[in-house]
């Protein structure tokens, strides 16, 4: 016969049974955590002026190059939107294959194969608003991800392991911005590293080399003496979607409450 | 005390002692708790290395001034100075061992990128000289008249 | 071709990288964890509460429930780019993530499940293994079913009254610490959506309760379905049977006992799916009276294109219409098969409504993107993510439930009084 005391010390075995594994993948232990927790010198940020940008597409088109995203794959890890206001106060926006081709029509796609032409004198406000990962301080999307398979890196990149995703796509959900996306030919999860292979050469990313207006600019926020950082620190720049407590670390300059 | 209530608990141990015995073989040793703690650094340390040996294929007005010094000084000179090389010649990578020859881009719609006239107030593009691509020569290509390493007027051909 | 894009049309302004990235197989997912969780749940009132009219389907219920366990974890694997890497779950875990507790609660929750079934069973696999043990000169099969019943004893032949009566309290143990994790198991679930911050329809605390609720009703209404199916079959049987051998139980015993089953689970069924449909309307009603920024897009996505899947599938066949249908006195067995298939059908609109029309609007507000589910299948994502997918998902617990029967006999028929 077997009295209650049995069986909580059976429940007890469980309970050490299962914690033993949770100490074994090393997770429990705060103060390592707390010990590695090191500063970096570097945190890249990016710059980006409404104002300056025209739709020329020329980043995309050097970003699909750069980082290998097939060229006619309907995804892309940087893109450039386009809002037009009319006077009787509507939104009309699109961003026909990211703007791999730039914008080089009056006509809005309204997706489904349907356009709609705006006149010129019917429009308030126009501009253009290039989007790219906004390498958040508090990524949701490395929150989420089930395996270690996305981080960031110690310099604020948020980047992602093709060698342990496994594309559940749970990250593309949790990011509110959507930058990512299922990689054609890898199959893992994709996005916008800041063209990682350049900034730690000391390269431009290719977007913001291939724009000829300078409507994108990057640097490192942590150096005083960086011209992209003193512009974030010293002059008014506002941030996507703040609501969500991501803390994007890609600024932009002319922003408007359209701006999706 | 032999009690066979406890048979399900063993084998339940025992599975959880498979799983931590496969473990150590099947991850990566570097994978661990890195600088930005569990929440953001729970991952394989060795990517970082994997991302920064991608190659660069863009390599940028520099690197084309090293052999075409004298095309890159004499577009200096014009509005396009602004344009990189690349842009339409396409991404250096190796060049000149590979590929020895850059496809380049000498579409309309390459031009029409910035001179598709979009008249939108609060934005740069419309003091971009432009023109309406379906009312301007709609069907032979910008280069014919128009040359892009000297894009003024005079320099029509 | 990028992922997703086969099966979603865009309109209006969408971002290019956004596509349904999660299909039907996710629809299936929590409704296949629901079912396991409502079945285990339905098992366990009677093991824990001792609600002795539900002693026929209890163990039925837990053996479904440890079928379905099986299933639920194919609609993931099916689901991901890189399946064979499922095991990094395991491997790596990440907490912060709800689907990493996957692995963990849903191991857990299996263990407790074979290990109730282990109790529940322990005499009969010492019944069938013993006489097998004796026998000489065994033939191919027996040899194996002998190895089968060995192994599962799990080297245990102790039937005396005293182990037994210590199988009843484990048998108890466990189903009352399996409530918790059931509702753990599909409230996490729910939470997967719940968390997700950046979709405007599914980020709601509410969501881990709704999913619970409604899982223990599809749970509930598919033993039911089940269950009369089988006892159709039985009756059947015994029509045929009571011919030659008129010792068997009659075909009338029978539909007393299933009409006397079905009645009572029925209560039960319809006090979670009150329950659940209350928790849906406040949600709504909390999230129009509220009207946030997303309000616009959503109710353009709930009044207008997901009308007729949200209000008339969903509430009206699935809701309403088993309300009727079981609150009319006199509940016959056709009006339950009835009442309990659009129940199923029901919960799983609910699941559809929430995973497809969580992706039917842009991350922009301005923008609207439909799912066309993949019909024929025409090369393996087609196939894995399309009708004939999830379809496969739908059928492969009833496969699993015949085979297993066969070790675990589901109903005490004595075959001689």
């Amino acid at each position: 016969m077997i009295s209650r005391r049995d069986f909580l010390k059976n429940t007890a075995k469980v309970v050490a049974g299962v914690s033993i594994p949770l100490a074994a993948i090393e997770i429990l232990s705060p103060a390592r955590v707390h010990a590695i927790k090191a500063d970096s010198s570097i945190r890249w940020a990016f710059l980006v002026d409404t104002y300056k940008c025209v739709g020329c597409g020329f980043c995309v088109k050097a970003c699909k190059n750069e980082n290998e995203i097939p060229y006619d794959a309907n995804v892309t890890r940087t893109w450039v939107e386009r809002y037009v206001l009319t006077k009787d106060g509507k939104l009309f926006a699109d961003s026909p294959k990211g703007a791999r081709d730039g914008f080089i029509s009056t006509k809005i796609d309204l997706g489904m194969g349907n356009f709609q032409d705006v006149k010129k004198e019917d429009i308030k406000k126009a501009f253009f608003v290039p989007k790219l990962c906004n390498q958040c301080d508090n990524p949701p999307c490395v929150q989420v991800c089930p395996v270690g398979a996305t981080y960031q890196a110690p310099d604020g990149v948020v980047m992602v392991d093709r060698t342990w995703c496994i594309g559940c796509g749970y990250c593309i959900m949790a990011c509110p911005y959507g930058v990512r996306f299922f990689h054609p030919k890898y199959h893992t999860a994709e996005k916008c590293n800041f063209c990682y292979h350049r900034i730690t050469k000391g390269l431009k990313t290719a977007c913001v080399q291939a724009c000829p207006f300078g409507a994108r600019q990057i640097g490192n926020i942590k150096d005083p003496n960086d011209p992209i950082a003193k512009i974030i620190t010293t002059e008014r720049v506002g941030i996507l979607k703040s609501e969500f407590g991501t803390k994007p670390q890609v600024f932009y300059i002319g922003l408007d409450e359209e701006v999706r | 005390m032999k009690n066979h209530v406890f048979r399900p608990l063993w084998v339940v141990i025992g599975l959880v002692v498979l799983i931590l015995i496969i473990r150590p073989f099947y991850v990566p040793k570097d994978f661990g708790i890195h600088e930005r703690g569990y929440m953001y650094g729970w991952y394989r340390k060795g990517n970082i290395e994997d991302w920064k040996k991608v190659s660069v294929k863009y390599q940028g007005k520099e690197y084309c001034k090293t052999c075409h010094q004298d095309k890159v000084t004499s577009i200096d000179r014009t509005p396009h100075a602004i344009i990189q090389c690349e842009n339409c010649h396409g991404p250096a990578i190796e060049h000149p061992s590979e590929p020895p020859k850059l496809a380049i881009d000498r579409t309309r719609g390459q031009c029409l990128r910035c001179h598709a006239k979009l008249a939108y107030p609060s934005s740069d593009r419309a003091n971009i000289r432009g023109i309406d691509p379906d009312k301007h020569n709609p069907d032979i290509e910008c280069v014919m008249c128009h040359n892009p390493h000297n894009p003024n007027l005079e320099g029509l051909k | 071709m990028v992922h997703g894009e086969l099966w979603t049309a865009k309109e209006l302004f969408v971002t290019p990288n956004e596509y349904i990235y999660w299909s039907v197989q996710i629809v299936m997912y929590p409704f296949m964890t629901g079912l396991v969780a409502g079945a285990f749940v339905l098992s366990s009132l009677y093991h824990v509460f001792g609600i002795n009219k539900l002693r026929e389907i209890a163990r039925f219920a837990l053996v479904f429930s440890f079928a379905l366990l099986f299933v639920a974890p194919v609609p993931i694997i099916l689901h991901l780019q890189h399946p064979l890497r499922g095991v990094n779950v395991m491997m790596t875990p990440h907490f912060t993530s709800a689907i990493a507790a996957f692995g963990i609660v849903f191991s857990a929750y299996g263990a407790i499940v074979a290990s109730e079934l282990w109790f529940l069973y322990r005499k009969h696999f010492v019944d069938v293994a013993l006489p097998l043990k004796e026998k000489q000169d065994k033939t191919p099969a027996e040899w194996l079913k002998f190895l089968v019943f060995c192994t599962l004893t799990l080297g245990v032949y102790d039937v005396s009254e005293d182990s037994l009566k210590r199988d009843e309290k484990a048998i108890k143990l466990l189903a009352g610490l399996g409530i918790p994790v059931a509702c753990f198991l599909h409230g996490y679930a729910g939470f997967i959506f719940g968390s997700v911050k950046a979709n405007a329809l599914w980020m709601t605390p509410l969501m881990p309760v709704i999913f619970i609720m409604s899982a223990i009703v599809s749970g509930i209404a598919l033993c039911m379905l089940t269950y009369i199916l089988t006892m159709e079959i039985r009756k059947f049987m015994a029509k045929r049977k009571s011919a030659s051998a008129p010792r068997h139980e009659t075909r009338e015993e029978l539909q007393s006992a299933e009409v006397n089953v079905i009645r009572m689970t029925a209560k039960y069924l319809l006090f979670f799916l009150v329950f659940a449909i209350s928790l849906e309307l406040l949600d709504l009603i909390f999230r129009g009276y509220t009207a946030t920024k997303s309000w616009d897009v959503l109710r353009s996505v709930i009044y207008g294109k997901d009308f007729t899947s949200i209000f008339i599938l969903q509430y009206g066949i699935g809701n309403l219409i088993p309300l009727i249908l079981f609150l009319t006195p006199g509940l016959t067995i056709r009006r339950a098969v009835i009442g309990v298939m659009f129940v199923l059908f029901g919960v799983f609109m609910m699941r559809w409504n929430v995973v497809i029309g969580g992706q039917a609007f842009s991350l922009t507000f301005a923008g609207y993107m439909h799912y066309h589910l993949p019909i024929i299948p025409h090369n393996i994502e087609t196939l894995k993510e399309g009708l004939f997918g999830a379809l496969g998902v739908f059928i492969m617990p009833f496969v699993l439930f015949y085979f297993m029967a066969k070790i675990f006999p589901v109903f005490d028929v004595k075959e001689s009084h």
